[in-house]
This record gives C-alpha cells, structure tokens and sequence, in this order.
C-alpha cells in the first residue's frame, strides 16, 4: 500500500510516479501534476506497464471498495471499482451466484477487469467480463460524470470496456452474476502428446465443458512439441452425490523474498513439467483451488526474483496460419535456453465484446512467462510479437511490456476512434509507449 | 454488540469495524458528517449481511444534538447494547502551537464532543445494565510529545475518563473498551510515509472487535505498541525533554 506501485512482472521499472488514492466516488479527480497526468490503478495485477505512469499520477482505488447493492434474487450486483473479485465472491457464492468471467487470480478489481476486459477458461461460452456489465460510472477529469451502459452513452461504454484506463476513472458499476447450485467444480485432467492433440480435445470439449485450458511443456520439442495437460470443468450439478470435499484452508504462503536470480533455470524447469505431466486427476474440487491456483501463495512473482519476468501472451486466429505460428513461437521458446515456467493454451470463442479495444478474438491463446534476462529475454519477446502479427493475431496490453508501435497499430484497428474518447488528462507508461511517444 | 451506534462512521476504522459488525449480522446506527459517503457506507453494511441499517448526516461538533442523537437511534433499533467512537481530527500541531483556536478544535472534537455522548450513553448502558462502549483513543494520549501533543493530549484526556468511565460502570456489567491504535494507514495519515510500524485500518478493526468479545478493558492495536509505550512512558523526564520525539 505505501510502496511505490509496481506492475506483477516488475518489468518495466518506472519511476517518478505519485499514488493518489481515491476513497470516495464523489472526490474530484486531482489536477495531474506538472507535465504528467493521471491512471487509474488497481491491484496492479498487470504484468507490464499498462497499468504504470512514469512521472505521473495513479489513481489507486484500494478505498473505493464498497458494495452498493446486491439482489440475491436476480444476482445484479452493484459495487465501487475497487472492490475485487475476490470480495464479490465471499459476499455471492454462499447465496448462489458466481462471476460471469474471472481471470485466473482473485485479486483483480473491479475496474481493472473492465479496463482489461478480463476473460477467463469459459470465453467461448460467455466471451469477456464486459459482456456481463450492466453500467458503470465514469468520471472525466474535466468533472464530466456519465453513468455509462448499452443504452445511455454507448460510446464511452464500449471505448472504456478494454479502454486500458485511458477513458477516465470507473467509480462504480454494475454486474449481472451467474448462478451457480455450490461452490464447486467437477473437473477432468488428461494429458495430450502434441499441438494436434491439443486441437482434438479442445474440439471435443467445448460442447460438453463450460471451461478449458490447457499446460503446456515448454520444453518438449520435436514430436512432442506442444505436450501438455487439458483441463476441463463444470460447476457441480445441484445434486452431486460424491462426497464433498472440504473447502481449501488459506495457506497463508508467501513467497517472502526475491529468490536469487538462478532459482528458475532449465533444470528446475524440466523438473517441474516432468512432474506436472505426470500429474492426472478427475473429480470435485471446491472453485478457489480450481480457478486461482496460484493465489494460494501470495507474491509467487518473486521467485523470478528482483528483475521480474515478461509475459508474453498473444491470440492467433483459428486456421492453418495460426496453429503454424502456436507451433513456431512454441520451436522458438524451447530452443532459446529461456525456458518458460508456466505455458498456458487457452481457446476463444467468437462472442463478442461491446469494448473496441478488447482483447480476446476467436482463436487460441498461448500465455509464456519468461524471467527477465535483459536484452535475450527482450529479443526473444519482440520476434514473438512478430510472429503473432505476421499471423494475423494480437497481444495482450495486459500481459504485455514489449509490443511494437507498428503491432499495436495491427493488432487493434478501432485505436484512432478509441484516441478520441482518451481523456487529456491521462495516460500510461503503456500508452506513451505502443504511441510512439517515448 | 447487536445493536451498534457508530459514530464517525466513515472514518477508516469505523468502516472496517462495520462490515465486521455487518456480517455477522448486527443493527448499525450510522452518523456522519459527509451525507454521500455515509450513504455508501450504510449501503455496503447492509449489502455485507447487516440486519438492519440507520444512517443520520450529522456533525458531531454540535453539541446539542447529542441526547436525541442517542434517543433516536435507541428508538430506530428498537434498543442500543453497543456504540462505537471513532470521530475524531489529527489537527495541526504547527497552527495549534501559534493560535488556541486551533488547540480548541482538536480538544472539541476528540475530547468534549466524545465526553458529551458517553453521558448520555453511559447512563443508558448503566440502567439498561448492559452494553458495551468502545473509543477510539490513541497511543499518542500516552505521553506528550512536542510532535504532536495537543492531538495527544486530546486522546490523553479522553483515555482518563474512559478510566474512571469504566471504574464507575463496572458493577452495573457496562463494558468500556478503550482503543490505542498506533500508525494506521488511513485518509487521516495520507500526507504521512509509511513504514513498517503502520497497520491497516482492517487489522485495527479485526482487534478492536477480539478485545470487544474477550472483554478486554484496554488494548493496543497492533499490540507490539503495548511494550513500545511501556518504554516510552518509562523514560525519565530529564532525559525525555531532551529527546527530538
Ligand atoms: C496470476 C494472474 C493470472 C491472470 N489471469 C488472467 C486471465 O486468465 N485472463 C485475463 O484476462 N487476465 C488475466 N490476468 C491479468 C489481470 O486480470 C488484469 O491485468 C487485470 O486487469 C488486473 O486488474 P487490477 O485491478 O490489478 O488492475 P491494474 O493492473 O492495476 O490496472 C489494469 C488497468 O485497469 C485500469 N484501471 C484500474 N482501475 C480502474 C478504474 N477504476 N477505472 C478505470 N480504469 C481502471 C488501469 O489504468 C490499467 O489500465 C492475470 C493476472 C495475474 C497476475
């Protein structure tokens, strides 16, 4: 909280930023200081500098956290933007209701998974966080207030969806929740040999399945290039008759210090994986453990240690060119000594998002993460943004600290219209930067 | 405490004390001054599960107002076993130093304005033989330091007559809590850097409502300040007037 705010990867580095909490939607945004200018900011669960402003101002609503109403009959939720979801899960899922789309950690907020246009493992069914929105409140810094919604000011509600902060500040908003009959989830893991069988079982599960994702090796190469473990899952049906199995306990792990910077070499790396392949289950598992794995330890970002990591996530289109180039950026990060730690596949549907600026397009999405070994590392990430243009896919602003002005021009045909619904006032490491602005 | 009056509501430590006191079920009486942000409050207790929410715009500085403050909220909740003081006002040691006028506010606010509801209150709890007071008074109130004494003498004074409060109440089964928070990351301390000696205003409220519960009389929140402030007010006063506190 008193610390100066860092992005998850810890990379980029910026500095000269000043935090300027906000703890009351009715407070007047500040005057950006000179020469700077003002971005919201949440739990900065952004991996690069999309949620960063070197020089400026963050807006931080870690006060803004207050429910405003919650119908438990129709499951409309209403709630500041600095609620997380986590929050929103304790308070719904023991009467009945779950999110529509929740990434895979908890500790995102409100604000920040409109400002993302979050997804999650059930995007080909439900598309992104945005497609559940009802309305929110944006504040502008010229003291404009709009309650924004399909109806009223659709403009800004589809430039701010996915609009990465830039369109003003979200107070509050409303949500439509989905029902579910308990807290947990039936689920399946089976292994695959390859990309191609990787292919066969998302195609095979999408109509069964509201959720999957797929883990992959990172290191098999050769015929085994795209080896993994398909995950796929339901919430529990009312009447599950298998025993419950008990809510997990918080572990309360913390990762407490920045491991030194060998931790993650390719030997613990083959470790890891070797033992991940092997691991198949089937069966109930309460929906935390299942949805957010890695939460359970708290600051896991630093066992890449105190130069952070890169992740590089990109969707690439659902044809020959695409699974060529899933194939091609999977060849170059085994071959480049660089091993990612956690590889994850993820296939995405065609529903679409009211936010121009959204992420998610049918196809399938490969999320690396690479620790930070400066400019191999950056190399590395640049030819695989390369990749993904040159395959008519995109990348995703919040996974991202490396993309190319030119890739980001290719990757999101709606940005001169989006530019207009900027607000002078703000902006972003991120945004100076996929500009061509310093 | 089922049926709370809070006063100072939006404070940070009274919110997080609410949602505390929300879930698990109680009636709130909230009062305070900014009629929006007591509103989002009072919203988020009753959407976190609170029986039953009242909330009044008020500024406590108005004295008068006291008495049919506290009739009207026994009234609203149909009884009063429990009420929270969390208003209170930092000051500005600097202007209080060059003009009363100041000094006056911060004694106003912290001291009189708190005294002026517990007697009402006090009296209620005492007939009624039940209830529980809990104030919000600080470590400061435990030794004057040139830094910040007048807001310390303020929260001083009030932990005095929380002492003789509860000396008097006792018999009749009236619980007094007496709060000494320390540093805590609040809207209050926002100009000040933070260091590892700051709580979150979650963490105080999690330990005020353990000392409510397991009957505590005065508890230091986070209790490492118990044997900080045991050697602060050990030192000699020779020695302590020399020391840049
Ligand atoms: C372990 C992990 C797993 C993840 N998995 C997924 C996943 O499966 N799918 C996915 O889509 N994402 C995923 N993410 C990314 C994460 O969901 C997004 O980065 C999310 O937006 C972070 O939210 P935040 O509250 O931390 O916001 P921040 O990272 O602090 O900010 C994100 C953006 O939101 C803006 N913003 C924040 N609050 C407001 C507001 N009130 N008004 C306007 N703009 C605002 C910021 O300016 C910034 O542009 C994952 C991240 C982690 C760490």
């Amino acid at each position: 909280m008193a610390m100066e705010p860092k992005s998850w990867g810890r990379y980029p580095r910026v500095s000269g930023q000043k935090a300027h909490p906000v703890t009351w939607t009715s407070e007047p945004l500040p005057v950006p200081p000179e020469g700077g200018s003002l971005l919201p900011h949440g739990l900065g669960r952004s991996y690069g500098d999309s949620c960063l402003n070197a020089g400026g101002s963050l807006l931080t609503t870690e006060r803004l956290d207050h429910f405003l109403g919650f119908d438990p009959a129709t499951g409309v939720l209403r709630c500041e933007s600095g609620v997380t979801l986590d929050g929103i899960l304790r308070l719904v899922t023991n009467q009945g209701w779950f999110l529509p789309a929740t990434p895979g950690t908890k500790f995102v907020t409100v604000g920040g998974a409109i400002a993302n246009d979050v997804h999650g493992k059930n995007h080909v069914r439900v598309g992104t966080f945005g497609r559940h929105l009802r309305r929110f409140e944006l504040v502008r810094s010229d003291g404009s207030r709009r309650v924004c919604s399909p109806e009223e000011n659709r403009d800004w509600f589809e430039a701010t969806i996915g609009g990465l902060g830039l369109t003003g500040l979200i107070t509050w908003a409303e949500l439509q929740l989905r029902r579910v009959s308990n807290p947990y989830m039936h689920q399946e893991t089976i292994a695959f040999s390859n990309l191609e069988g990787f292919l066969k079982l998302t195609r095979e599960s999408t109509r069964d399945f509201e959720y999957t994702v797929a883990w992959v090796d990172s290191l098999a190469r050769g015929r085994h290039l795209g080896r993994g473990l398909f995950h796929r899952a339901n919430h529990a049906p009312p009447q599950f008759t298998a025993r419950q199995p008990s809510p997990p306990r918080l572990s309360g792990l913390a990762v407490p210090f920045d491991f030194p910077g060998l931790a993650l070499n390719r030997v613990s790396v083959t470790a890891f994986n070797a033992l991940h392949y092997r691991m198949r289950n089937q069966g109930l598992m309460h929906y935390e453990p299942y949805f957010f794995p890695l939460d359970s330890v708290h600051h896991w970002n630093r066992i890449y240690g105190s130069q952070g990591f890169v992740q590089f996530q990109c969707v690439v289109p659902p044809n020959d060119a695409g699974v060529a180039a899933l194939k091609e950026i999977l060849d170059r990060s085994a071959h480049s000594g660089m091993p990612s730690f956690l590889t994850v596949l993820k296939t995405y549907g065609d529903v679409p998002s009211p936010g121009w600026m959204s992420f998610p397009k049918a196809g399938y999405s490969l999320a690396l993460d690479f620790a930070n070994r400066g400019e191999r590392t950056y190399q590395l990430v640049d030819e695989l943004d390369r990749l993904t243009r040159e395959a008519g896919g995109r990348v995703y602003p919040a996974k991202d600290s490396r993309m190319s002005p030119e890739s980001f021009a290719a990757y999101y045909p709606e940005r001169e219209r989006f530019a207009q619904y900027v607000d002078p006032a703000f902006s972003s490491s991120f945004w100076r930067r996929v500009r061509g602005a310093g | 405490m089922k049926k709370v009056l809070v006063l100072g509501a939006t404070s940070a430590i009274a919110q997080a004390t609410v949602r505390l006191l929300a879930a698990r079920g109680a009636s709130l009486y909230l009062v305070a001054r900014h009629a929006e942000r007591l509103e989002a409050v009072a919203q988020d207790a009753r959407t976190r599960g609170a029986a039953r929410v009242e909330a009044e715009t008020l500024d406590l500085d108005d004295f008068a107002q006291h008495e049919p403050l506290v009739e009207r909220a026994t009234a609203a909740l149909g009884g009063l076993d429990g009420a929270l003081l969390a208003h209170g006002v930092l000051g500005d040691q600097e202007r209080a130093q060059r003009s009363y006028g100041e000094t006056e506010k911060v004694l106003r606010t912290n001291f009189l304005s708190a005294v002026s509801l517990l007697t009402p209150l006090a009296n209620r709890f005492e007939a009624q033989r039940a209830g529980t007071l809990v104030v919000i008074s600080s470590v400061a109130g435990d030794r004057g330091r040139q830094s910040n004494y007048v807001y310390g003498a303020s929260k001083g004074a009030l932990s005095v007559f929380l002492q003789g409060l509860r000396n008097r109440l006792a018999p009749a089964g009236v619980a007094v809590v007496t709060v000494k928070p320390g540093f805590v990351d609040t809207p209050m301390t926002a100009a000040v850097k933070k260091n590892a000696l700051f709580a979150s205003p979650e963490a105080v409220a999690r330990g005020l409502l353990r000392a409510v519960d397991t009957h505590q009389d005065e508890v230091y929140l986070p209790d490492f300040w118990r044997p900080i402030m045991f050697l602060i007010r050990s030192i000699p006063e020779r020695v302590f007037k020399r020391l840049k506190l």
